[in-house]
């Protein structure tokens, strides 16, 4: 087999691509059309179904909900996420090896099962209020990519060098945070990316975390997608692929976007 | 000069900082998701009875199965495009294999409500594929594609193609080139070096990939609840409609239980399956 794919494969691949870009041209496409149903292509342009998404008040609030969420979901996870990180790997003999699994655990069981369980253990009977039973819902729904990217990061981070610095007398709470925490820097920006993202895109968690006026966006897109069939929907979709576009630019500039498809 | 050797040496700082994680993993996922499974074997109606009453009503046992049935095609279509697609990709010069997974990674950095709307656009009685059929005089009446089992698939290949691509991209690319030349100038043909030399040595990664695929459609909600609605029930959108519109509890967690079985069993296998052919470990 030469180094060359053969053509037919290249036409394959050219048609995938097509596959996974086109719906999306098509989103923003609608989202500009002036008509008030869905329609591709655009007929008449306007920016309407924009300020129409900040008219709705429920879309006004959930946006402001999941970014909320997303945020602290996403501090609170590397707040233990990273001490975990570091653990895993600088005492890589005393711990046990499934501690590492442990943490993996929230992506690996179904997503939706945790959210109903995360409200028939928890939320229900505990008088949690519901903004904090899906703040921790988030955090932990994020805390499998914090520790990963981070541990991976730590993994070619040469712990000699934390170890010179407390023999020569620096304490070592003080040499986390000026020798190791700056040295895996990049690792940390990712890790807030990758879960600040997943949060902001969950469906399957919030979906049973939702109350009288809580909810995230994507699950009050779901809803007024089902009652109307309007480009407003189209509208925050485009947001929401700006802001994708924006944090790859970000990522891009500061790490290589490479690093995301690790 | 003691504090510093029990830092450096001592397990117990090693415990105390994953403490945090720790707790909030057991305590805010194992123990709900236990006790929403042990809870299932606590009805008074027997110990199994809720799984007797789910297997007995031929409803639920076609949502199981649909459910099964989408997971698997899926995983097939991704595992035959998301391999060609990762193999261009792989081989693909260095500028263009930059762009070529910027352009996979952005899809999946894009929600899923998002991706599943633009299905919906495309696919709906009066969507554009119906529009652009009709104006090329293809079919005479808009045509039923939403809320059909196709439609459903269409939805989770294009949401789980990248994640395949991705997860391929980096097992191609460790295959060593000179294996594959090796191979050809001993005289293999292409479809022989592929078929006993480069698919072999790809079966760790492509069994990664099927497992992520597989667990993933298994699981989804937003996807089947757009394009397939009720006609198209599965498991997630069941489980949901149990909790939330039925009140359901027992029927609910009844469900929970065994998607969780079988989402962690699928997991488990294939992990040690993949660990067992690795042919690049010996």
């Amino acid at each position: 087999m030469s180094d060359r794919p053969h053509p037919l494969l290249i036409v394959v691949a050219a048609l995938v691509y097509l596959f996974l870009m086109l719906p999306l041209v098509i989103v923003v496409g609608a989202a500009l059309s002036d008509t008030t149903y869905l329609t591709f292509p655009p007929q008449g342009l306007s920016l309407r179904w924009f300020e129409n998404i900040f008219e709705i008040s429920a879309f006004r609030r959930t946006i402001v909900t999941s970014l909320q969420i997303a945020f602290m979901g996403t501090l609170l996870a590397l707040l233990i996420g990273i001490p975990a990180a570091y653990a895993l790997n600088r005492f890589r003999v005393e711990l046990p090896k499934w501690l590492g699994t442990l943490f993996v655990l929230p992506i690996l069981v179904p997503e939706i099962v945790f959210g109903f369980a995360l409200l028939k253990s928890f939320a229900v009977g505990t008088g949690v209020p519901i903004f904090g039973a899906l703040l921790i819902g988030h955090t932990l729904l994020v805390l499998p990519y914090v520790v990963r990217v981070i541990s991976a990061s730590l993994a070619s981070f040469d712990f000699s060098i934390e170890e010179a610095a407390i023999s020569l007398g620096s304490a070592p709470v003080k040499t986390f945070f000026t020798i190791v925490l700056p040295n895996v820097r990049a690792g940390v920006i990712a890790a807030f990316i990758l879960a600040f993202i997943t949060s902001l895109n969950d469906v399957s968690v919030s979906l049973f975390l939702t109350g009288p006026g809580i909810s995230t966006l994507p699950i009050q897109i779901l809803a007024h997608v089902e009652q109307f069939f309007d480009p407003t929907v189209a509208s925050v979709s485009v947001l929401l692929m700006f802001l994708t576009v924006a944090v790859m630019a970000v990522v891009e500039r500061t790490l290589g976007l490479t690093f995301l498809a690790k | 000069m003691t504090s510093r050797r029990f830092w450096r040496h001592n397990g117990a700082t090693g415990w105390a900082l994953s403490a945090p994680a720790t707790l909030a993993v057991i305590g805010f996922l194992l123990i709900p998701i236990g006790a929403v499974i042990a809870g299932t074997f606590m009805d008074p109606r027997g110990v199994f009875a809720p799984y007797i009453s789910y297997f007995n009503s031929g409803f639920r046992t076609t949502v199981l199965f649909r459910t099964l049935q989408i997971a698997a095609i899926t995983t097939i279509i991704s595992l035959i495009f998301g391999f060609m697609t990762a193999y261009v990709v792989s081989r693909a010069p260095g500028k263009l294999k930059s762009l070529l997974i910027i352009a996979a990674v952005f899809p999946l950095l894009t929600g899923v409500v998002v991706r599943a709307f633009a299905w919906l656009i495309i696919l709906g009685r009066n969507g554009i594929l119906n529009q652009t059929l009709l104006s090329l005089g293809i079919v005479n009446e808009p045509l039923e594609m939403l809320y059909t089992q196709g439609a459903v698939i269409i939805g989770m290949v294009y949401l789980f193609v990248p994640l395949m691509v991705l997860s391929l991209v980096g097992v191609l690319e460790n295959i060593p080139r000179d294996v594959l030349q090796a191979s050809s100038s001993l005289g293999a043909s292409p479809i022989a070096t592929f078929w006993q030399v480069l698919l072999p040595l790809a079966v760790p990664g492509l069994i990664v990939g099927a497992v992520l695929v597989f667990t993933g459609s298994f699981t989804a909600y937003a996807t089947p609840q757009l394009l397939g609605g009720e006609r198209q029930t599965v498991l997630a959108t069941l489980l949901h409609q149990r909790a939330m519109v039925s009140f359901d509890w027992v029927g609910a967690s009844t469900i929970a239980a065994i998607m969780t079985v079988i989402t962690i069993t699928i997991v488990l296998a294939m992990s040690h399956i993949a660990r067992r052919i690795n042919p690049m470990a010996t």
